[in-house]
């Protein structure tokens, strides 16, 4: 048999692929009837309660379990990070870390438990002031966190004398003197939280020295090693599932050391047992994302075009002390002519992990905000600032890419109308309007996924594959990418996703689920396809690069007649099911998937000067992701990053106690959320022109939300006229921001 | 949660009974929006918890002969912002919209609201209502403290939204216990207190006493409104709120009382705002003078100078639309028109 060409169809031809289709588990997941790790009980469970730490920074030097042993109910008191009896005092870098567990028969009695608990602590200094670089360093709680310097070969050299970074200062301040515009700013964006719905945790049992785990994960493949790892075990010895989840945000790609504990308690008790997080302990060590301040100074020449980047900018990561990645700084844009530097400081805070596009909201934000200040200096538009600038970005072939998105965008928020320049808008009462805009990037290739499809001789069709849905709508996608391969109706196919005993699939993490599933599901497809292909063209005695599957059938291209149905074409297959597992690899060469997408958001605002209330009016984003399989998922993707970047740019902020350092907005009736009231309107716009298209499946689950963070502050500005530094934007902040500018 | 003794009387006298048992420590049950969450993180640990939701005395809304509402303390929020009796008291049913959570207004109840225990994150993280003796709050974070009333320990805000508008109204509760046969009627602003020392409660109410019913005056032709600033468009509470009610007479106002939300320990009465306005027409100009003499004698904390302003914002905008003038802010999330067919919230 000839070797299977992977290929997408022409957009002229598909049935399902680009289309608008619901999520085949919408109901379930919007009525309540999906099970998720949460909602998963098993007979004879115990459940977990566990002590965090009182103190953000400490020594547990002795722990006294035994009243909590004695509350009626309780089964096992299990030591996390606290010290064994005997063993030396540990020392306790954040908030919330958990100290020892208590699993019980109930909640209540688990809770009552950990109360019980008596917990000896010596407490150490804490610093939490991850804004404050000058008090950062008085504590000795910075660390370097990277750098690096790039001049425009025409400056030339430094001579064997020249002492390097005298020279390359000397350079620096040369192309400043030379500009036409400089502008310098302070910005900054806090440290948020993921916040995930369902917080971590799982609800675990062993059959015989096999583990089995429900876990609220966005890696169901790959977790099993983490498990084993830890338990002395083999990865085949731990089965993971994971059928729903209810937000990961880059957050649950491991076991974390609760899951093991959990595994650990199980086979103590021999009986299952369920750990999950409370809302508190999913906010304080579950996942934050690092916080960044910014001391930035741009040269632009006449036409506003930045000609020189300096910038030093810290922040925190939490007790590992980075903060905002240093290479991506300027973001996006990138002078001929540019320094940066990054100190990280160390705070007393669980340490950060990945959150939605790591790095790039912040590097954003921190820089489209220099860019937009120089639109404000010279009076002119934003837009034309963030267009002539395109000349100098990091990827110089995606300048026509984003030239159309800007101008898209533009037109959908009406900047024509509703422009002014900064500051000199009309105000109705105490409210002025602004407009505002960011731009960003993102990578998104395809994960490395396996798929095992099945066609019955009675023409039922299943897949399996070890990915799950973040959200994203991966049994949806799933489906549709078989059904149009096979020429079957959408509900022909039974997509089995969600646990690790299906074929391997990577993680869904850094936009590569999609990309990932459509690979191995078309390749399997395409490859069963061809295999029937070959059935069907010796039975009607035509040749297999005639037939076409579509609309349920197999047709034989200009003979109308000669054809036949997909049930009919299955039974040839013979009695056993036609097995084809697929396989694709990150990073090889395929025609069906691709990487590197830009785009770009933005905001219309109002702002009320005498509250400090900031209103979005309207976003828009324009988003560009290569081939789109699913439109409506896709919008769906973008809708919710949008909504992400309004938390993140009017509402989220970690909160620690400037004096003992806990973090004191750790419910969700505290950590502020904006609410549907809050969203305004979205518009969104998938950018797919055919050069695009061209491309293939590029990953969506990160780009959208990325700039628009940048395009709230900036229009804040615009409205304002005055810059409010640091996300979020929130009413005192606004307020403080136009007092100073008033002196 | 600790583990706790439920009781569900279905009498005013049978609740009086179990909540007047000194041998246990007890808790009032209505909508439990508020006390559930606090029993879950064991700031509060009753051993008993007395459900009043099934009290038939206690669910019901009656106009009184003497033209007085009485809302009973088990009717839900959302059945007050449909009921046409509560129509004459504006304020009141702005303030229930302004929860603007589904949730919270079908579950929680009118006298839970006014009794919620203050949002300050220092006393939700257990370290009691003074955080050792306002130290805690004075050094830590206090943007959403106290900027009135706050010269001794107690630095947190109220956190009933309601209680500002019941009080510029006149209402009063009737209250019974903790004896079966006690019952008496007190205003409103009598139910709170500023503590001064651990052993007090920001309440009045004593162990055995239940809040049966708010009593609203007939509302005459008074002016009433509420307003709040608020962060955004969701049940958080407010940064700063304010409640008016006025009597115009000749284009003149004769009298009036102003309440503030959110900046004190207790509901804090703006008398110099209130009679600024006295002798005056209702204008702009007139609404601004009150205004900035709302925040009088406002010592603000470190981070908290700008409530400030929004007090006297609030204060403000809540005699403006109290009069039917225009705020001059933002009342809604939308201030555009959506365009056609491109309006699309998840």
């Amino acid at each position: 048999m000839a070797e299977v060409e992977y290929s997408w169809p022409e957009q002229a031809d598909t049935q399902l692929i680009g289309k608008r289709v619901s999520r085949l588990d919408g109901m379930e997941k919007s009525s309540g009837t999906a099970k998720y790790t949460y909602d998963i009980n098993l007979p004879k469970q115990l459940i977990v309660r566990a002590l965090g730490c009182p103190h953000a920074h400490c020594r547990v030097t002795a722990v006294d379990t035994s009243a909590a042993e004695k509350v009626p109910g309780v089964v096992l008191v299990h030591h996390l990070k606290a010290p064994q009896p005997g063993d030396e005092p540990v020392e306790i870098r954040a908030d919330g870390t958990l100290l020892v567990a208590v699993a019980a028969e109930s909640e209540a009695a688990a809770a009552e438990g950990v109360s019980k608990l008596k917990v000896t602590y010596e407490m150490l200094p804490s610093f939490v002031a991850d804004h404050d670089l000058e008090a950062a360093e008085r504590a000795d709680r910075t660390k370097r966190a990277g750098g690096g310097i790039e001049l425009d070969e025409a400056l030339g050299e430094p001579g064997d004398d020249d002492d390097e970074e005298e020279w390359e200062e000397e350079k620096i301040q040369e192309l400043f003197e030379g500009s036409e515009f400089v502008v310098e700013g302070e910005y900054g964006i806090d440290a948020i939280t993921h916040c995930c719905l369902e917080p971590h945790g799982s609800t675990v049992h062993w059959e015989g020295n096999k583990l089995k785990v429900n876990l609220s994960t966005q890696n169901v493949s790959r977790t099993d090693d983490g498990f084993a790892d830890a338990l002395q075990i083999t990865a085949d010895e731990v089965d993971v599932h994971c059928e729903y989840i209810g937000g990961g945000f880059g957050s649950k790609f491991k076991p974390d050391y609760w899951g093991i504990a959990a595994a650990e308690m199980s086979k103590k008790t021999g009986r299952p047992i369920k750990f999950l997080l409370t809302r508190d302990q999913e906010l304080k060590i579950a996942g934050n994302r690092p916080s960044g301040f910014i001391n930035v100074k741009l040269g632009a020449d006449k036409d506003g075009v930045v000609q020189v980047w300096d910038s030093h900018h810290w922040g925190t990561s939490g007790f590992n002390g980075s903060t905002v990645s240093v290479g991506n700084f300027p973001y996006v844009y990138r002078p001929k002519n540019w320094r940066r530097r990054a100190t990280g400081i160390i705070t007393d805070n669980e340490p950060s992990v990945a959150w939605r596009a790591p790095n790039h909201p912040q590097a954003c934000a921190l820089t489209q905000t220099a860019y937009d200040d120089l639109a404000a200096k010279m009076g002119v538009s934003s837009l034309d600032i963030f267009l002539r600038n395109l000349a100098h970005i990091d990827s110089p072939e995606k300048a026509p890419i984003y030239a159309e998105q800007l101008k898209i965008g533009a037109d959908l928020i009406n900047w024509q109308d509703h422009w002014h320049a900064h500051g000199k808008g009309a105000a109705k009462g105490s409210v002025v309007h602004g407009l505002g805009i960011g731009i960003h990037k993102w990578g998104g290739t395809a994960n490395s996924s396996n798929c095992l499809l099945k066609i019955h001789p009675d023409g039922g069709v299943e897949s399996y594959c070890g990915t799950q849905d973040l959200g994203t709508g991966t049994r949806t996608v799933c489906a549709m990418v078989l059904a149009e391969t096979l020429g079957v109706p959408l509900e022909a196919v039974q997509v089995h996703i969600g646990s690790s005993t299906y074929p391997f699939s990577g993680a869904s993490g850094g936009s590569t689920t999609v990309g990932a599933v459509s690979e191995s599901h078309r390749r399997a497809g395409q490859q069963a396809i061809a295999q029937i292909f070959g059935l069907v063209a010796a039975k009607l005695n035509v040749p297999a690069d005639s037939l076409t599957a579509a609309g349920g059938k197999i047709s034989v291209d200009g003979n109308s007649d000669k054809s036949m149905s997909w049930k009919q074409a299955c039974s040839l297959i013979g009695i056993q099911p036609l097995e084809v597992t697929s396989t694709y690899k990150r990073g090889s060469d395929s025609p069906l998937s691709s990487s590197n997408v830009g785009g770009c958001q933005m905001a219309h605002v109002a702002v009320d000067t005498d509250t400090g209330q900031v209103r979005i009016q309207k976003m828009v984003a324009v988003q560009e992701m290569g081939l789109i399989i699913n439109r409506k998922t896709a919008e769906s993707q973008v809708y919710g990053a949008m909504i992400m970047s309004i938390a993140a740019a009017l509402f989220e902020q970690r909160i620690n106690d400037p004096q003992s350092g806990l973090f004191m907005n750790n419910e969700l009736d505290s950590y502020r959320l904006p609410r549907l009231g809050d969203i305004g309107e979205l518009v969104v716009h998938l950018h797919e022109p055919e050069s695009e298209r061209a491309r293939g499946v590029i990953g969506l689950g990160e780009p959208p939300a990325i700039s628009g963070a940048a395009a709230i502050s900036n229009a804040v500005c615009n409205a304002l006229g005055v810059r409010v530094p640091t996300l979020p934007l929130t009413p005192k902040r606004v307020l403080d921001a136009i007092r100073s500018a008033k002196g | 949660m600790k583990n706790f003794e439920y009781a569900q009387p279905t009498t005013e006298r049978e609740a009086v009974t179990l909540l007047g048992d000194t041998t246990k420590q007890t808790a009032i049950l209505a909508g439990g929006t508020d006390l559930v969450g606090l029993m879950k993180r064991m700031v509060v640990t009753p051993e008993r918890v007395v459900n009043i939701r099934e009290i038939d005395s206690l669910r019901g809304i009656e106009r009184d002969d003497e033209g007085r509402v009485r809302i009973g303390a088990a009717v839900g929020l959302d059945d007050i912002l449909s009921d046409r009796t509560t129509d004459e008291y504006p304020s009141v049913k702005q303030v229930i919209q302004g929860i603007s959570s589904i949730q919270l207004q079908s579950q929680g109840t009118l006298v839970g609201e006014i009794m919620r225990r203050p949002v300050c994150w220092y006393f939700r993280e257990g370290h009691g209502l003074l955080a050792d003796k306002g130290r805690m709050v004075v050094t830590g974070d206090n943007r959403y403290h106290a900027i009135l009333g706050n010269r001794g320990p107690a630095k947190f805000v109220n956190a009933s939204r309601l209680a500002p508008a019941l009080m510029t109204l006149g209402a009063q509760v009737r209250i019974v216990g903790p004896e079966e046969d006690s019952e008496q009627i007190v205003d409103v602003h009598q139910l709170y207190r500023t503590p001064a020392a651990d052993d007090e409660s920001e309440h009045t109410l004593q162990p055995g006493q239940l809040i049966t019913h708010v009593i609203l005056p007939p509302p005459g032709n008074n002016l009433s409104a509420a307003y709040e600033v608020r962060h955004g468009e969701g049940p958080d509470q407010p940064l700063a709120a304010a409640a008016v009610s006025m009597q115009v007479s000749a284009g003149r106002v004769q009298d009036a009382r102003i309440i503030l939300g959110q900046v004190a320990p207790v509901p804090w009465v703006a008398e110099k705002a209130a009679n600024a306005l006295l002798g005056q027409p209702l204008t702009e100009t007139s609404a601004e003078v009150a205004g900035l003499q709302a925040s009088a004698g406002a010592m603000p904390l470190s981070q908290n100078e700008y409530k400030i302003q929004l007090a006297q914002v609030a204060v403000r905008r809540a005699i403006l639309k109290a009069a039917g003038l225009d705020t001059g802010g933002m009342d809604g999330p939308m201030l555009l028109e959506p365009t056609a067919g491109e309006v699309r919230l998840v």
